[in-house]
């Protein structure tokens, strides 16, 4: 299943390659990726492909979040169905 | 697909705007558990509960994970009670104390259904069973109660109004050290719906399948987030932006419920299109009526505003959703929305206003404290026009009023959690009980002649 991964926070060295390192020990493959730097902020949104069933994405999005507190982001990891179903007629 | 603006859209709703799915609430019928005796039938309850609705916690934790959409109620609506216990009404309260049990075991806030619905007139079985709820509600911690005194179709049955009334006193009588709880857990309706994910008025009707899922969306604060970005746009611009708003929280929704009802093995049921405030900060109905242009909540043009608002959600949710029902609309509950709370504390909105306002949205006189004093047909009467409102108008509409126990007018009353706290209110003195005591019905509008 896809699911879409977004990074924010503030601005500094290292965070794809963490990121993206974190992301491949799991399994996750990165089908797409922009990223930004506003000022100090940073915004990196990527679209990944996990592998797994029902539930597995829920664990792996906690995993995600709590990475991300150890380098200081705001990691979130969403079923890719959720924007569809809000910004697509 | 979709672009970065949109993906931060979202997240920003859940973040920072309290955009949640309010509740999941699974509908189940009870009918095949009725049994030759009150005990059996109770365990046949219990076990029912238990075993179909065993994963519903699981699911809902699951999906939140998965969508990055908070889920922040699991409950369950039941047959109306009096329905099966109608053999042995006066032992009603077994069967309430095993959905109370079974509610507890799963994990679950509230649990509805302990209720019956006695629109045209109150059959014998039915008196009985009411006449159990103040003491079952007193003894129970999850179990919700509700009552259906009236329809459209039917009229307003007064003696069930009358009983109401009394219910309703002794209901918050014998939780007087909750500051009359078991009142909160107590809703008397007019044109009842029978697949409201809502507590405390969830049932699960008799025309419903056997197991179904009901989603209520929520979000009152991104609809003010969306207002606030245009200031000083017209009414026409700010009742489409809250229509689009509406638009995404629905189809949130209507996902979550698709795939809550896949994974539960049961059916889709419906997506309740409501605004259902909490008492926390931002997550306020009242406050998007102020981010219209009322000073304070209650004011005049309050109603006008609601109006508006309540009709753009739907307009919106209705385009989002593949089936709607439920309530559907703005709910005004007065201790669980913080604006309400403040303007009710300022004496800027009254018991009339509100009634003026359940005209114009759902649902009702919502979550009201009065004075402990208040003669139970003072409270009658309270229901009697807030049933007569809704059967004339063709809609739903309810009332959950605590008559606080040794409170008066300026006092407080705190339930806590999301049921929140509010200031008791004033009624009016003059004594309504010669109309309540009259009995009879109130007929049924002429146009609910359809046929």
């Amino acid at each position: 299943m896809k699911a879409i991964v977004t990074v924010t926070g503030k601005d500094k060295q290292g965070i794809i390659a963490k990121v993206s390192s974190f992301l491949a020990s799991k399994g996750a493959n990165i089908e797409d990726i922009s990223q930004t730097v506003m000022g100090e902020y940073f915004a990196m949104i990527m679209m990944v492909e996990v592998v797994g069933s029902d539930g597995d994405l829920a664990a792996l999005a906690k995993e995600c979040s709590e990475m991300g507190k150890t380098i200081g982001m705001d990691i979130h990891m969403q079923h890719e169905d959720i924007f569809k179903a809000m910004h697509n007629v | 697909m979709f672009t970065n603006f949109e993906i931060l859209e979202t997240i920003n709703m859940v973040e920072k705007e309290h955009l949640d799915i309010r509740t999941i609430t699974m509908g189940l019928s009870l009918l095949s558990c009725v049994r030759d005796s009150a005990e059996a039938t109770a365990t046949a309850v219990y076990d029912l509960v238990c075993k179909r609705a065993e994963n519903i916690v699981k699911t809902a934790d699951e999906l939140s994970g998965e969508y990055g959409i908070p889920i922040v109620n699991k409950r369950i609506s039941v047959t109306p009670v009096s329905l099966i216990t109608a053999a042995f009404p006066e032992k009603s309260g077994l069967v309430g104390k095993a959905l109370d049990d079974a509610a507890e075991r799963l994990g679950i806030d509230f649990l509805g259904g302990y209720s019956a619905l006695v629109h045209k007139s109150t059959a014998d079985y039915e008196r009985k069973f009411i006449q159990t709820i103040p003491e079952v509600l007193a003894t129970t911690k999850r179990l919700c109660s509700s009552v259906n005194v009236g329809s459209t179709k039917s009229g307003i049955n007064m003696e069930a109004v009358r009983l109401m009334g009394e219910t309703f006193k002794e209901a918050a009588r014998l939780t007087a050290d909750s500051d009359g709880m078991g009142a909160a857990k107590l809703v008397a309706f007019c044109n009842a719906v029978e697949d409201n994910p809502f507590m405390a008025g969830a049932f699960h009707g008799v025309g419903e399948a056997d197991v179904v899922v009901n989603v209520g969306v929520s979000g009152p604060g991104v609809v003010k987030c969306a207002l606030e970005k245009i200031p000083d746009a017209n009414l026409t611009d700010a009742a489409e932006m809250i229509k689009r708003t509406a638009f995404k929280i629905t189809r949130a929704g209507q996902l979550v419920a698709k795939e809550a009802a896949k994974r539960l093995g049961a059916e889709f049921g419906i997506v309740d299109l409501s605004l259902a405030p909490t008492p926390a900060v931002g997550d306020s109905v009242a406050a998007i009526l102020e981010e219209l242009g009322i000073e304070t909540v209650g004011g005049h043009g309050t109603t006008a505003a609601l109006a508006m608002l309540n009709d753009a959600v739907k307009k919106g949710g209705v385009m989002a959703s593949s089936k709607v029902g439920g309530l559907s609309g703005a709910f005004i509950p007065v201790s669980e929305d913080i604006g309400m709370i403040r303007a009710a504390e300022k004496g800027a909105i009254t018991l009339d206003k509100l009634e003026a306002m359940t005209c114009v949205c759902s649902v009702g006189l919502d979550m009201i404290a009065v004075p402990g004093d208040t003669p139970a047909t003072t409270i009658a009467a309270i229901i009697a026009d807030e049933a007569a409102i809704g059967m004339i108008n063709q809609k739903t509409t309810a009332v959950r009023i605590i008559p606080a126990p040794g409170k008066k007018v300026g006092d407080e009353v705190n339930f806590g959690g999301l049921l929140g706290r509010a200031p008791v209110m004033p009624v009016h003195s003059c004594d309504s009980s010669k109309l309540i005591n009259r009995g009879g019905s109130i007929p049924a509008p002429i146009h609910s002649f359809k046929n």
